[in-house]
């Protein structure tokens, strides 16, 4: 393999590895606070894309995307004040149920909304054919944008979490719901918002990732199977394991192609995720001790 | 005699509606009828898994396609090039092959339907059995995953194999002979016969899924669900109970696409689809989970409603908005909820 074909994939590898991180951060943020794992966490990636497209035609470029991530959010604090909120500890069997029905009915609201059709946001700079030296290889600039607003995504919710109140107040939940209450804090308001964080950054990945992947109706059951696997490649509940695992999972499925037909990378990923399960339910940076007392 | 009422009442429905259809003259519903037949075969069999022992799958449309395709690819596919070899020789000597003529007069070698539902059903068993003993060690969010990334690798082969058709799937399968002159097939003359054919096969399912619940199997299973820890500590091998369920209901959701392939004449990448299992798991919930007659009657409306077209191209978003309101108003089921106390009752005799 040449060093241009190499840095190829490798980028290739990383744009979607961090787009699958982004995802499966979305599943732990929830995860945290709850204890569910949303399914419907890709319809929110699809749902960021389709709407900034559909604003695009009346409002400037940025201006439409800060919109669409502000409409998800709201979708997600809906999704969550409807469907979740008044349940009285609900069994994981009956979430896992109601989850997949919000996933199925968004989907089915997006295809009736918008059709079938494949649709995408402009590139944010240049067009098509515009590419930029990297490494050797040539990219399209938007790859850099998704790399950049993925990475800057993380940052920020990596500091949210460790220097403002509600960050500090949303990891107290993680950590001891009872205890959390104790304290004064609404958990119930803590998972409202974790709805809305997940769902917004959600939101700006879809919108950051449309010109290159494109945005379809059914886009999100991919994205969800994908950041499954990250979320338990890297170990339930650890945000940064997941960016980690995303990125190596992003990596295998581009260098996976040179190897196998196309048609077959998404066989590969999942079968990695069953072996993962069946082998490292803890995932590969998770604590097993830490595992066996949370509850799936 | 009392838990087999349910029973004999679907066989009188079953027969019942058979003659109105033909007083009515409106034949053409024993069309849907049958294949809701079918369909309620993976039913009741995911019903006796997730109802009874309590293990959620979202990967039985994967089982149903193993089926269906594999029939489907061995009656259909010429096999000539490769008749001389041991296997094919084997299988000729025994019978277990067809000859033939295609369109253009050439000699052409298939595989027996029998033969072929043996493989298929070998195939299943062997699968379900390699599947099922790591991934039901799993509990909850992992073993919904677990499932439903099986049910998705089993869709993207079949969806990216020339030997599965790909995206057109395998058509003009032929009928299933059963017996001389008893064949499962598509054709306008045999309807009554094949509306039989699929309820005899529901009867049939329903009669040994209904002695299995009452069994030291039955309760086991059920036990399970209560506390597996419990029912560990009490000396039953939940592993081993939950993994024959398991494969149980696999074999049960093989053979409803095998004959329902045979029936259609063909089957498409779709059976195989995520939405299909989903909406498995839904018809079950809304019959009440642990409730095997609650599933077959709703999924026999629910299947010859989607069929007939009643929902239009709102057909997935109808079955995701049933998963919700159940599942939110009403987790054991619709029947647990407006049926009359004394019909409830009877029904839940019946389990």
């Amino acid at each position: 393999m040449t060093l241009e074909l190499f840095s190829q994939y490798l980028l290739a590898g990383v744009t979607y590895g961090i787009i699958y991180a982004i995802v499966g951060i979305g599943f732990n943020i929830i995860y945290n606070t709850t204890g569910i794992i949303n399914f419907a966490q890709g319809e929110f990636v699809m749902l960021g894309g389709m709407t900034a497209i559909t604003l695009t035609q009346w409002l400037p470029l940025p201006v439409a995307i800060g919109a669409a991530v502000v409409v998800v959010m709201l979708i997600g604090a809906l999704v969550e004040i409807l469907f979740i909120r008044w349940l009285d500890r609900p069994s994981v069997l009956r979430m896992i149920i109601i989850t997949i029905g919000i996933s199925i009915l968004i989907r089915e609201a997006a295809l009736h909304i918008w059709g079938e059709g494949v649709r995408s946001l402009p590139y944010f700079v240049g067009n098509e054919i515009t590419t930029v030296p990297v490494l050797g290889a040539r990219v399209s600039p938007q790859v850099l944008w998704v790399i950049g607003v993925c990475t800057l995504m993380v940052l920020a919710l990596s500091l949210f979490f460790k220097y403002t109140l509600q960050g500090k107040k949303m990891q107290a939940c993680a950590a001891n719901r009872m205890a959390a209450t104790l304290c004064g804090i609404s958990t119930r308001n803590m998972v409202t918002l974790s709805f809305m964080l997940s769902a917004g950054i959600g939101a700006l990945a879809g919108c950051v990732m449309s010109p290159i992947t494109y945005t379809q109706y059914d886009a999100g059951t991919g994205l969800a199977i994908k950041g499954f696997t990250v979320a338990i490649l890297g170990g339930l509940g650890s945000s940064m394991a997941a960016v980690a695992a995303g990125l190596l999972l992003g990596l295998i499925e581009s260098f996976s192609v040179s190897v196998v037909p196309l048609a077959f990378q998404d066989a590969i990923s999942i079968t990695l995720l069953l072996a993962i399960l069946f082998f490292r339910p803890h995932g590969l940076f998770g604590s097993k001790d830490a595992a066996g007392l949370k509850e799936f | 005699m009392k838990r087999h009422l349910p029973l004999i009442l679907m066989v009188l429905i079953a027969v019942g509606v058979q003659q109105l259809t033909r007083a009515t003259g409106t034949g053409f519903y024993l069309t849907p009828l049958t294949m809701a037949a079918y369909y309620s075969l993976v039913i009741v069999g995911l019903c006796l898994l997730m109802g009874y022992a309590g293990q959620i799958s979202l990967g039985h449309a994967g089982f149903f396609a193993i089926g269906g395709y594999l029939s489907a690819m061995l009656t259909t596919r010429d096999l000539t090039p490769y008749q001389d070899t041991p296997v094919l020789v084997l299988l000729g000597k025994l019978g277990f092959t067809t000859t033939g003529q295609d369109m253009f007069g050439a000699a052409v070698l298939h595989v027996h339907p029998w033969a072929a539902c043996g493989c298929a059903i070998l195939v299943t068993i062997i699968v379900a059995y390699a599947i099922g003993i790591p991934v039901l060690k799993l509990k909850g969010h992992y073993l919904a995953m677990a499932t439903l990334g099986f049910g998705i690798i089993i869709y993207r082969l079949v969806l990216a194999s020339p030997l599965f058709g790909e995206a057109d799937g395998i058509s003009e399968v032929p009928g299933f002979p059963l017996l001389p002159g008893l064949a499962v097939s598509g054709d306008f003359e045999n309807r009554v016969t094949n509306y039989y054919i699929g309820w005899g096969m529901v009867a049939l399912a329903m009669w040994l899924l209904v002695n299995l619940i009452h069994s030291r199997v039955g309760r086991a299973l059920r036990a399970i669900h209560g506390a597996e820890d419990a029912t560990n500590a009490m000396g039953v091998n939940t592993a081993r109970y939950k993994l024959n369920g398991f494969v149980l209901s696999a074999v049960l959701a093989a053979m409803a696409g095998i004959f329902l392939t045979h029936y259609n004449g063909g089957i498409g990448p779709s059976e195989a689809g995520i939405m299909k299992s989903v909406r498995y798991v839904a018809i079950v919930a809304i019959g009440g989970m642990a409730n095997l007659w609650g599933a077959l009657l709703m999924g026999t409306l629910l299947n010859v409603m989607s069929l007939r077209g009643m929902f239009g191209s709102y057909d997935d978003a109808v079955f995701g908005l049933i998963l919700i309101v159940i599942m939110l108003f009403a987790p054991h089921g619709l029947l647990g909820l407006s049926l009359p106390q004394g019909l409830k009752r009877l029904l839940k005799r019946g389990e």
